[in-house]
């Protein structure tokens, strides 16, 4: 392995519904297709080096899911992007690509920025409930995991929960009323998930979305200080401002 | 006949007559995408990525640039569906034309289903989301009968009326085809055709017929169109025959009831196999489905006339794709898909004149990759461990499986299925001997003329094997795996006139076979051993063999919820026998009198007026053959035996071998990134 790159992707519109298993195969065939010097772990099965950073869930759209590939020949990265943009299928969208110049990639993801779109909820109502979700000290929700049901708090992670003002037309809801949430979580564990929060607004406010939410994850990153997100790929960046 | 009617209409499926009222509500235009009613819904079901499309290789085109369009399912879950080769390659044909558009629809799981009726979310396919029924051909693709309820579903979800005496010039065309199409019967009164055989050329034959009849502007309706799909000779329309039956239940006769509608209609053949080299560009799942590799078919049809074989007898003669064809249609199918696994797919793939140079071609172009590749082996003989050897240079081991299919020696004469048991021994003690330490074989249970000693011979065989591999290794690492599969008698076939072994004759001579196996422990431990119950089997046959009146069984089986009838999870016997025991006996018949009745060489068999090609009464002589327990050679290495095929079908045998040799690819520009032709979305 001589080089290692991170990479950006997007999972949008119909492809959300990709789970993290659908992708990782559609991408080692990616990287076939392009004819990516990929390298291998030793082995008898050996496999090539790939690892991911936490992934949104399926059926969610992201605009920052991460990667990292290990490399045996050392690639211009704009050109990876483009070979591997092209041999995924349109909707997942690889957006940027740059050279490892060490530390974690994991470990530069403390936090989510989402947005959930809420068609057929009134944005005041949304309001109230979000009013008493931040109010809450706790909010305690349950989950289905591998290992079973679950009950844990979906409060302390939530570092800002605001109502958005809704445009004009929503995505795919027209002549409908739709609220717009969005999110900034801490990466805990066990994780707190944009469901988890909704959850929570049920718990609080028995807010009760009458069709199944839109969400959209718009960034990970880095935390800063002021509560903003940064680009875990910004530190790889040479000459890049590092917040 | 028709099967009496007592469903009352389903909520998506208004009436039929009008055909403005009749589209599922809200209202849409033709081929507008129902995307913004089915998305909402995906979240709340199981796997939602497979009703999303947007694979590699899916195509999706402007409908209203398109003259005929054709939706094609193939009729179980999505993640068997997807890989079915016969839908790829007819999708690929179809989509190649410029004035023609083809899209795929597979059955949807119960969950989406209950949301898709509640919501009112027509059938639609995965590529566009467009509603299945604003397509002019909605073909459905059968490699078994389990799939007829699925289609039920789909017609009925898809707002089309389930009777095809039902619908109107709003609907397609529902035309069945696929192995199972052979015998259409039971399906009769819900497709408005079928088509025997190869499918490349009949689609596009299909297409041109309807192309000229819509440019003509539909004159005489859907009556005019089916009228002249009929007279093509091969293209079968059930509605066009009347079926007569005698007081005792058989058919009397099965005769056109319109002039100019053939007698039989035959099947189609399509020669020179390298002029299809389909699929070129096969579709990539993002979901994860039961096959994750390119398949490649080296030859079809096969004459090694095993008498179980419906796929041997209907898909005659062999035609090789050659040497080169195979190399370059693996080289471009990968470098498209970016798949690491190739399937050499046939009948019996060890039997390919050039197979030695096509593996050891393969395996030199891939050494060093990690390409894998695979021959399903079941010819049970030393140089299938050869060409398996050969394959696995890169490493990687492919599983060995041989099919003497019956368990002693006088049963695999019956079947025509010509392995020793010394035979047998020496080949599995040379796979151990070569690194495998397991390997498959596969049997059958239920065959005719069949006694428990047959079947107990299978695990004295087994103990032999492990005995035999342990002494030859000197290892007690190694193991076998017996499965065991039931049969079924199908139409076309020497056993299409045998009676079926009852259920629980089948599972009492499974577990005696168990028994014996275990019987000696340390030898039964190596020994896995996988089974089917006898029941599923009993209802295949029920499907297989049955007429139009097994028609009402189907329905009335639907309509109690029945769906996915191939999946254990979802087959439920005692449905099957409950609606056979309401319907049947209106017509003076029952369910043991479809599957474990033997039937006489006189009787008119519900498939009689279909041409396979096979002469009936070289059928009828090999069934008397295998009651003989007479032995019938392949006709590639001795001479015809008058099967028929050839000259009815005007068709001929078609082998190497070329002498042409697979050359070492050269490198693709090493290091170089390629930036693969993003597919058309």
């Amino acid at each position: 392995m001589v080089q290692r790159v991170r990479i950006r992707y997007a999972k949008r519109g119909p492809l959300r519904f990709t789970s993290h298993r659908d992708f990782a195969r559609a991408f080692e065939r990616a990287l076939r297709r392009a004819g990516v010097p990929i390298a291998f772990s030793q082995g008898f099965t050996p496999h090539p080096k790939i690892s991911y950073a936490s992934a949104a869930p399926t059926g969610v759209a992201s605009e920052a899911e991460y990667l990292e590939i290990g490399l045996r020949e050392p690639v211009d990265p704009e050109g990876l992007r483009l070979a591997l943009d092209a041999a995924l299928s349109p909707g997942l969208d690889v957006v940027d690509a740059v050279v490892a110049s060490g530390g974690s990639l994991a470990d530069r993801i403390e936090a989510s920025h989402w947005r959930i779109e809420l068609p057929q909820v009134d944005p005041a109502e949304l309001g109230r409930a979000v009013a008493a979700f931040s109010a809450a000290a706790e909010v305690q929700v349950e989950r289905m995991t591998k290992q079973g049901r679950r009950t844990f708090d979906a409060r302390s992670a939530v570092m800002s929960i605001d109502v958005m003002p809704v445009p004009e037309t929503p995505s795919g809801f027209t002549a409908v009323p739709c609220a717009i949430l969005e999110l900034v979580v801490r990466q805990v564990t066990p994780s707190v998930r944009p469901d988890d929060v909704l959850s929570g607004l049920r718990a609080v406010a028995d807010l009760e979305p009458p069709v199944s939410p839109r969400v959209i994850r718009l960034a990970q990153g880095t935390l800063t200080a002021q509560g903003a997100i940064v680009d875990p790929l910004d530190a790889d960046r040479e000459g890049a401002a590092i917040v | 006949m028709s099967v009496p009617s007592t469903t009352p209409r389903p909520a998506v499926a208004n009436s039929g007559d009008d055909s403005s009222s009749a589209r599922p509500t809200p209202r849409r235009d033709l081929g507008s995408s129902v995307w913004p009613l089915l998305e909402p819904l995906l979240p709340q079901v199981t796997k939602p990525i497979q009703y999303v499309g947007g694979e590699l290789g899916a195509v999706v085109k402007d409908w209203d640039a398109a003259a005929v369009r054709w939706a094609l399912m193939y009729p179980d879950a999505y993640e068997v569906g997807l890989p079915n080769q016969g839908v790829q390659i007819l999708y690929e044909v179809l989509n190649e034309l410029p004035d023609v558009l083809a899209e795929r629809t597979y059955a949807v799981w119960p969950d989406l289903e209950k949301l898709m009726r509640a919501q009112g979310v027509p059938q639609f396919t995965v590529d566009a989301h467009r509603a299945v029924r604003d397509f002019d051909v909605f073909g459905v693709s059968f490699s078994t009968e389990l799939g007829y309820t699925n289609l039920l579903t789909a017609i009925d979800l898809a707002g089309i009326p389930l009777l095809a005496a039902d619908r109107t010039d709003a609907d397609p065309v529902i035309v069945a085809g696929g192995h199972a199409a052979f015998n259409p019967e039971p399906i009769a009164d819900f497709v408005d055709a079928a088509v025997l055989g190869d499918g490349e050329e009949a689609v596009l034959e299909i297409t041109t017929i309807v192309r000229q009849w819509k440019a003509e502007g539909c004159p005489g309706g859907r009556d005019e169109l089916l009228l002249r799909l009929a007279r093509t000779e091969s293209v079968y329309v059930p509605r066009f025959y009347d079926v007569d039956y005698l007081p005792d239940g058989r058919i009397q006769r099965v005769v056109p009831n319109r002039a100019d509608v053939p007698f039989r209609v035959h099947k189609r053949t399509t020669m020179d196999l390298d002029a299809w080299p389909y699929p070129k560009k096969p579709l990539v799942p993002l979901a994860e489905t039961v096959h994750e590799r390119y398949a490649v078919e080296i030859f079809r049809g096969c004459t090694r006339g095993c008498r179980f074989c419906q796929a041997g007898m209907i898909t005659r003669p062999v035609r090789e794709r050659s040497i080169t064809t195979v190399g370059q249609m693996v080289r471009e199918g990968l470098e498209f898909s970016g798949f690491h696994e190739v399937g050499l797919l046939s009948l019996s793939s060890a039997d390919h004149s050039e197979i030695g140079d096509m593996c050891s071609g393969l395996a030199q172009q891939y050494e060093g990759t990690n390409v894998s590749l695979s021959l399903p082996s079941t010819r049970v003989d030393a140089f299938n461990i050869d060409l398996a050897q050969e394959l696995s240079r890169n490493g990687r081991r492919t599983g060995l499986t041989f099919a003497p299919e019956g368990g002693s020696e006088r049963i695999r004469r019956v079947i025509n299925k010509m392995v020793s048991k010394e035979d047998l021994i020496r080949t599995v003690v040379t796979a151990y001997t070569n690194g495998w330490r397991q390997v498959k074989l596969y049997f059958m249970c239920g065959l005719p003329t069949e006694t428990d000693d047959d079947v107990l011979e299978i695990a004295d065989m087994a103990h032999e094997v492990i005995r035999a591999g342990r002494a030859a290794t000197g290892s007690k690492d190694i193991r076998c795996t017996v499965s065991i599969g039931g049969f079924v008698p199908k139409p076309h076939t020497p056993f299409q006139w045998a009676s079926m072994e009852r259920p629980e004759v089948i599972d009492a001579r499974l577990k005696l076979l168990k028994q014996a196996i275990n019987a000696d422990r340390s030898l039964g431990r190596a020994v896995g051993f996988r089974y089917h119950d006898g029941e599923p089997s009993l209802i295949e046959g029920l499907l297989s063999r049955g007429d139009r009146r097994v028609g009402a069984v189907i329905r009335r089986v639907w309509e109690d919820g029945g769906r996915f009838d191939g999946w254990s999870e979802h087959f439920s016997y005692r449905r099957w026998v409950d609606a056979a025991t309401e319907v049947l006996p209106a017509f003076g018949v029952d369910l043991d009198w479809y599957t474990t009745r033997e039937r006489d060489e006189l009787e008119v068999l519900p498939w009689d007026h279909l041409d396979s090609g096979l002469d009936k009464d070289w059928l009828w002589q090999d069934w008397q053959d295998a009651m003989s327990e007479y032995e019938q050679d392949d006709c590639r290495w001795t001479p015809c035996f008058d099967c028929g095929v050839c000259p009815s079908m005007d068709t001929e045998i078609q082998i190497g071998p070329t002498g042409r040799k697979l050359l070492p690819l050269t490198p693709t520009n090493g290091t170089g990134l390629r930036i693969p032709t993003p597919t058309p979305q």
